[in-house]
């Protein structure tokens, strides 16, 4: 009983875990189905953390008796604003002034984990205080559990029932979004703009609007990802890089989940369940622990290697992504 | 003929210092096909691409319906029920058909792909279109493609149809079919506007023509009124002489001996099948046959680009006398046996020339490896650029500029000068007049006869009967990848080699079953 408990918790470990790299990875989705390879986004998953903890900080820093559910609406409004700018500074970039896609996004990278450093370094001092950031009013909101179902359902309640909101919110993105690509007009001509833009533009369809739009869209839900790791798996605390290579994991499912966001759902987990697999295999050495962790980028490189040779037409990234869209070009 | 559908009044467009489109003038009425006749570069997309939004004119008025309009976008144009059947398919691959046929539009109500389908449907078995709206576009061939461009935008409801050189991939049985459907839209009160510059279509399928030349607007005559004469002297400006010469072979010697050769797709079909010939020095071997029968697997082969299952390609030297055998062998190998090819591909920019190089550049790609300098020699290149300019009447501002700024005439003399100018042995050119006027064919054809007289094998890939008919001294005819025949093209007559064209091998089987 003692082993099937221990697997009930690393499923819980690997959904929190993955929790973010579905944010990532359904963001990344919807913005490569424009066409737009942004590999901005693990910069903007940073600042969707940092710009969260800004506004979780201002609030229960000027506020006496912070609430609880202002805190979340605040932190995840600043949250939405800062990545989705991050994204829009893309967008302009590449659409409007047509830069290099891969260039502007490895920038924005950079930028993005420079400016979440600094700021979670920095934000205390500003106001005089020292310490280390750490919003406990709105971690501990963001940690809320769903009440009555969590601790009901025995141990089907404590590994499925017992995350904060976000991870649901993760899933019901990542449903909503397959379903809007899939399904609706809107989403016929997304896949148009990333498949075929030329094609698209002679349709009728504004490019450089789908564009812009389904960038910072894809920005902004990526950006939650960051959210998530900061308020609900640190409970509101900032730790300089604490958020690691997890973007990048993010990108890497957007192919392994060849560019479904349903598929995206599941891949997470797998990932986020590889990225802790060595905390919960008992009796390693320090050195097996660290070819432990190298599994999720192992398995990154395989996976590569064989959606590279898959041969089917729908299992293939779209068609024009991450090239720029010029009209006059005949 | 009193329903006016477009006008267009005094139609002025320029790029920077060119003139593409000066002072057009053009009637269309509903319920007729107009013909808009032009060489290469004369501006009939151009002005196409006005009237379906994509270019907004300097000068002049575009009236629909009696009123003056703007038409400032591809949007624009569906509102005043203009669609637009480009030369290359504006159609997203990976989607189905009915999926291309919606996308873009704001339809009120649910998005119901099966109601489209219906929809479509509809519009085929009106104007007799044969089509799928569940497959895929990159299953489809390039007659379905367009199938689903036209009925794109019919069912956007267009009531003015342009299409831009509709029949420049079609087969002749699809043409004809293309035709039937488009008298019929006539017969229903479309207004179809037609760019070709194939006269024997424009005076089969049109009711007017109207001619430009150089961008200028020359004028329209009805197609009743018209025959190939004066309809090619309203588009070049002068009488062009329609017989190609044709000098007698000396001595012609086996230069190239093609036996048995196969080879089979990725998916198991024969491309070639035990296909047989003789290319001889001093004579043009025209390759006849529908497109796609494996003309171009045959030339790849021979260049060293294509694999194969059986067969041999022997090459008789005529400098040693040696034979080699050309097969599996890469385009260096072949190179280094002393094997003097030129190879004139039927995919100028993808195969022949890099589009984002200039000229010099270009002619590089066949001499970088000489010298023996770390530096490439860079003056031979330019010399030979220059000289092709001058020789061939290349219209470029100067030899620097990125090939693919070039129009296609221009890029095929620049593609062909290279190749000439290494004084190949054997020379194979895949539908070097594609797409080209009448002038530059010209050009092309005497360029070829040259190389004919002195001595060269050439092997000369081709579309047009009436040129195979007049240039060639024999013709090869493939089809489905087999030699279906071989004549003497000075006493051959069109329909024999249209016979052999359309034979394959499910006919046979059925003959002999008999």
């Amino acid at each position: 009983m003692d082993f099937f408990a221990k697997i009930m918790a690393f499923i819980a470990a690997a959904i929190v875990q993955g929790t973010p790299l579905l944010f990532g990875a359904t963001g990344e989705i919807i913005t490569e189905k424009s066409g737009n390879l942004n590999l901005g986004i693990p910069g903007i998953m940073y600042i969707g953390g940092i710009s969260g903890i800004i506004g979780g900080y201002l609030y229960e820093h000027f506020s006496a008796e912070p609430i609880p559910l202002l805190c979340v609406l605040i932190s995840l409004l600043t949250s939405l604003v800062g990545s989705t700018f991050i994204a829009f500074i893309y967008s302009f970039l590449t659409i409007t002034l047509k830069a290099n896609q891969n260039v502007v996004g490895l920038a924005l990278t950079t930028l993005g984990v420079g400016l979440g450093n600094f700021y979670g370094g920095s934000l205390l001092k500003f106001f005089g205080e020292s310490g280390s950031i750490s919003l406990l009013t709105t971690g501990n909101a963001y940690k809320t559990k769903i009440p009555f179902i969590s601790d009901h359902l025995g141990i089907v309640g404590e590994t499925f029932f017992s995350f904060g909101f976000l991870v649901y919110v993760a899933i019901i993105i990542a449903i909503l979004s397959q379903w809007f690509i899939n399904k609706t007009r809107v989403g016929l001509n997304l896949r148009a703009v990333g498949e075929n833009p030329a094609t698209a533009d002679a349709a009728g369809i504004n490019v450089a609007l789908y564009k812009y739009v389904a960038t910072c869209v894809g920005g902004a839900i990526a950006g939650l990802g960051g959210l998530y790791f900061v308020m609900d798996y640190t409970t509101g605390a900032w730790t300089n890089n604490g958020f690691g290579d997890r973007g990048w994991l993010a990108i890497a499912i957007v192919i392994f989940a060849l560019w479904k966001p349903r598929s995206a759902i599941f891949s997470s987990y797998i990932f986020g369940g590889l990225y802790i697999a060595s905390v919960f295999i008992s009796g390693l050495s320090g050195s097996t622990k660290e070819l432990i962790k190298m599994l999720p980028y192992l398995v990154t490189i395989i996976v590569l290697v064989f959606t590279s040779s898959r041969k089917k037409r729908e299992h293939q990234p779209p068609a024009a992504l991450g090239q720029s869209y010029f009209r006059e070009e005949r | 003929m009193s329903n006016v559908a477009i006008e267009l009044r005094g139609i002025t467009k320029r790029f920077g210092n060119v003139v593409a489109n000066k002072d057009v003038n053009l009637t269309v009425c509903s319920g007729e096909i107009l013909s808009l006749l032009g060489e290469n570069g004369s501006g009939k997309t151009t002005l196409m691409n006005m009237i379906s939004g994509i270019y907004h004119p300097d000068e002049g008025q575009i009236i629909i319906g009696g009123e003056a309009v703007s038409i400032n976008s591809p949007h624009d144009a569906f509102n005043y029920k203009i669609g637009m059947i480009h030369q290359h398919f504006k159609l997203v691959d990976l989607f189905t058909a009915a999926e291309n046929i919606i996308l873009g539009l704001d339809e009120k109500g649910k998005f119901d792909i099966k109601a489209v389908s219906g929809k479509v449907s509809e519009i085929s078995s009106k104007y007799g279109f044969e089509i799928d709206p569940a497959k895929k576009i990159y299953e489809m061939s390039v007659s379905e493609k367009q199938t689903v461009e036209i009925i794109k935008v019919l069912y956007r409801g267009a009531d003015i149809l342009i299409l831009d050189e509709p029949t420049a991939v079609l087969t002749p049985q699809e043409t004809r079919k293309l035709f039937d459907i488009l008298r019929r839209m006539r017969d229903d009160g479309k207004a179809i506007i037609i760019i070709t510059h194939k006269l024997h279509e424009v005076l089969d399928l049109s009711d007017k023509v109207a001619v430009l030349r150089h961008g200028e607007y020359v004028g329209t005559i009805a197609t009743k009124d018209a025959d190939e004469n004066i309809l090619t002297e309203m588009m070049v400006g002068k009488k062009v002489e329609l017989n190609i010469d044709r000098p007698e072979p000396v001595d012609p010697q086996d230069r190239l001996v093609v036996e048995h050769i196969d080879c089979m797709s990725r998916e198991g079909v024969k491309l070639l099948d035990d296909v047989s010939f003789v290319a001889r020095s001093g004579e043009i071997l025209g390759i006849a046959g529908i497109a796609g029968s494996g003309q171009r697997e045959l030339l790849e082969a021979i260049a060293g680009l294509q694999k194969l299952d059986g067969g041999s390609i022997i090459y008789h030297n005529p400098k040693n006398g040696k034979a080699e055998n050309l097969r599996d062998k890469t385009p260096m190998e072949i190179r280094e046996l002393g094997v003097r090819l030129s190879f004139v591909p039927e995919d100028r920019l993808g195969m022949g020339l890099v589009g984002n190089m200039s000229v010099v550049d270009n002619m590089m790609l066949r001499s970088y490896r000489r010298g023996h300098s770390v530096f490439v020699e860079r003056h031979g290149p330019e010399e030979l650029a220059h000289k092709i300019i001058k020789d061939l009447e290349v219209a470029t501002p100067d030899a620097d500029i990125p090939v693919r700024r070039l129009s296609g005439g221009n890029v095929q003399k620049i593609l062909l000068g290279r190749e000439i100018s290494s004084s190949p042995t054997l020379l194979m050119a895949a539908y070097p007049v594609r797409g080209l006027d009448i002038n530059s064919s010209y050009l092309i054809y005497d360029l070829l006869n040259d190389q004919k007289k002195k001595g060269v094998a050439v092997i000369f890939v081709g579309e047009d009967l009436d040129v195979l008919l007049d240039l060639c001294d024999r013709i090869l005819v493939i089809g489905s990848g087999r030699i279906t025949g071989v004549l003497d093209a000075r006493t051959a007559t069109k329909n024999e080699v249209g016979y052999l064209m359309t034979k394959t091998d499910r006919e046979e089987d059925a003959e002999n079953a008999e």
